[in-house]
C-alpha cells in the first residue's frame, strides 16, 4: 500500500487529500476530549471532531467505491507517507490559541472549498460537499468566535493567539497548491478553481483578524509536502497512537 | 410468506420501518424527522433508504440495525440498509408534526423552513417550557451534533434546541 501520488487516478487522490484533512484535524480535535477549557468547550470539540471523523467515513467510502479498500484499512493500516493530508491539520494543538488559530485557518478555507464544490460536475464530491458546507460553516462561526475573543480578551491571550498565528501562518499556503492532477480536476470542473478560494479565503480571514485585534502575519516561505505525502514527525506520532489498538488486533470489532 | 402479495408486503415493510424511533429522540420517528428517505422492494427482499442529518452523527449504526430489527420482528428480514447523502438532510425537512413533538419533548424546534442553513443559533429559540422569547445561548454544541444548549431568562430552565441545518 505504498500509494504513491502518481499511482492513483487523480479523482482518487484529490478525495483521498481532503479525506485525510478531514481525519487527521478530526483525531486531533478528538485530543482535547476531557481536557478542553470548559465543559461547553469539550462538547464543541468533540462535535467538531465527530464532524470531521464523519467527512472522512463519507469520502473513503467514495475512494473504496473506487479502489476496492475499506475505511479501516484507509485510516488505520496506511503509514505517514500514504497520508496526503495538508500539513496545517496535523500540527499538534498545542495550547488553545494553536488549536483555534489552526481551527480558523483551515476551517475558512474547508467552507469555501465545500460551498464551491458542492457544485462539482462529479456527483459523489458534489454529495458530500453538500452535507460538508453546512458544518464547516458552522465551525468557522465557532472558531472565529474564539479567536476574537482571544485576541481582544487579555493580554495574555492576545500574545498567545498572536504566537500560534504567526506560528501556524507559513501552514497556510498549502491548501491552495494545485499540481497536474488537480489542475486537470479543475478544468473538468470536478474541483473548485483555487484562485477564487483564495481571495476568499484571505478576505475572510483578514475580517477575522482585525476583530481579534491581531496582525497579519507577512506571507513569506510557506511550508509544503504534505499533499505528496511528505510529512512532520508530528503527524507519525499522532497515526501511532491512533492506529495502535486497530494494528494489535486486526479485524476487531465492537 | 413468498406468497404474499407485494403491494401489501412493501406497505407492510413502510409501517414497521416508519415506526423505528431515534435513539438520541425517542420521542420522533425515523420517518418524523425526514431521516427515512425510501423503502423499496426488489425480488422480494425489503431495501431502505436513510440519510444522515449531520456526517458525524454517531446514531446511524444504531438506527440501521434498528430497521433491520423492526423488519425482521414484522417476519419481513433480512432487509438491506443504504445511506445516502443528497440531497442533504436539513431541518426543512421536519414537518409541523415533528417540530411538535420535538417542543412536548422539551426541544425548541428548529427555525421555520427557508431560514439560513448553518445560521448562528443567536436567534433566541422560545423556550419549549414556558414559551417564553427571552433565551440566551450557553453553548453553540450540545449533547448531539443536531443540537445547541440555552437557557430561558424567565424560567431559568436549560433547555435543548434543533439547529438549523
Amino acid at each position: 500500500m505504498s500509494a504513491a501520488t502518481h499511482d492513483l487516478p487523480p479523482l482518487v487522490l484529490a478525495l483521498l487529500r481532503r479525506a485525510d484533512d478531514a481525519l487527521v484535524l478530526g483525531h486531533r480535535l478528538s485530543e482535547w476530549c476531557g481536557r478542553a477549557p470548559m465543559p461547553e468547550e469539550d462538547l464543541a470539540l468533540a462535535n467538531l471532531a465527530l464532524d470531521q471523523i464523519g467527512l472522512a467515513r463519507a469520502l473513503f467510502a467514495e475512494i473504496g467505491a473506487r479502489t476496492g479498500q475499506t475505511e479501516d484499512e484507509l485510516a488505520y493500516f496506511r503509514t505517514d507517507r500514504a497520508f496526503r493530508n495538508c500539513l496545517l491539520v496535523e500540527q499538534e494543538n498545542g495550547d488553545f490559541a494553536h488549536t483555534i488559530v489552526r481551527q480558523v485557518l483551515y476551517s475558512a478555507y474547508a467552507d469555501s472549498f465545500w460551498r464551491a464544490a458542492a457544485a462539482s460536475a462529479e456527483p459523489a464530491l458534489a454529495a458530500v460537499a453538500g452535507k460538508a458546507e453546512k458544518e464547516s460553516a458552522y465551525h468557522l462561526r465557532h472558531a472565529a468566535e474564539w479567536l476574537v475573543r482571544l485576541g481582544d480578551g487579555t493580554e495574555e491571550s492576545h500574545a498567545r493567539a498572536q504566537a500560534a498565528l504567526d506560528a501556524l501562518w507559513p501552514y497556510s499556503g498549502e491548501m491552495f497548491e494545485t499540481d497536474a492532477p488537480e489542475a486537470s480536476l479543475v478544468a473538468a470542473g470536478v474541483l473548485p478553481d483555487p484562485a477564487p478560494l483564495r481571495a476568499a479565503w484571505t478576505g475572510t480571514v483578514e475580517r477575522i483578524m482585525t476583530r481579534a485585534t491581531l496582525a497579519r502575519p507577512a506571507d513569506g516561505w510557506m511550508q509544503t509536502g504534505g499533499r505528496q505525502g511528505l510529512h512532520g514527525e508530528v503527524l507519525g506520532t499522532m497515526l501511532a497512537e491512533m492506529q495502535s489498538l486497530a494494528r494489535a488486533h486486526p479485524g476487531a470489532a465492537w | 410468506m413468498v406468497s404474499e402479495d407485494p403491494g401489501d408486503r412493501l406497505a407492510r415493510a413502510r409501517t414497521a420501518v416508519a415506526a423505528v424511533e431515534d435513539p438520541e429522540l425517542p420521542a420522533l420517528t425515523i420517518a418524523d424527522l425526514g431521516i427515512l428517505r425510501d423503502v423499496t422492494l426488489r425480488d422480494g427482499r425489503v431495501e431502505v433508504t436513510i440519510t444522515p442529518t449531520y456526517t458525524g452523527c454517531t446514531a446511524m449504526a444504531v438506527i440501521g440495525w434498528e430497521i433491520e430489527a423492526a423488519l425482521d420482528r414484522a417476519g419481513l428480514g433480512p432487509a438491506l440498509v443504504r445511506t445516502v447523502l443528497a440531497p442533504a438532510w436539513s431541518t426543512d425537512a421536519l414537518g409541523p408534526d415533528a417540530r411538535a413533538k420535538l417542543a412536548a419533548a422539551g426541544i425548541a424546534p428548529p427555525p421555520a423552513p427557508g431560514a439560513v442553513q448553518g445560521a448562528a443559533p443567536d436567534a433566541a429559540p422560545a423556550c419549549p417550557r414556558c414559551a417564553s422569547a427571552r433565551t440566551e445561548l450557553l453553548s453553540a454544541f450540545g449533547a448531539t451534533g443536531c443540537k445547541s444548549l440555552h437557557r430561558c431568562r424567565d424560567c431559568r430552565e436549560p433547555f435543548e434546541a434543533f439547529k438549523a441545518h
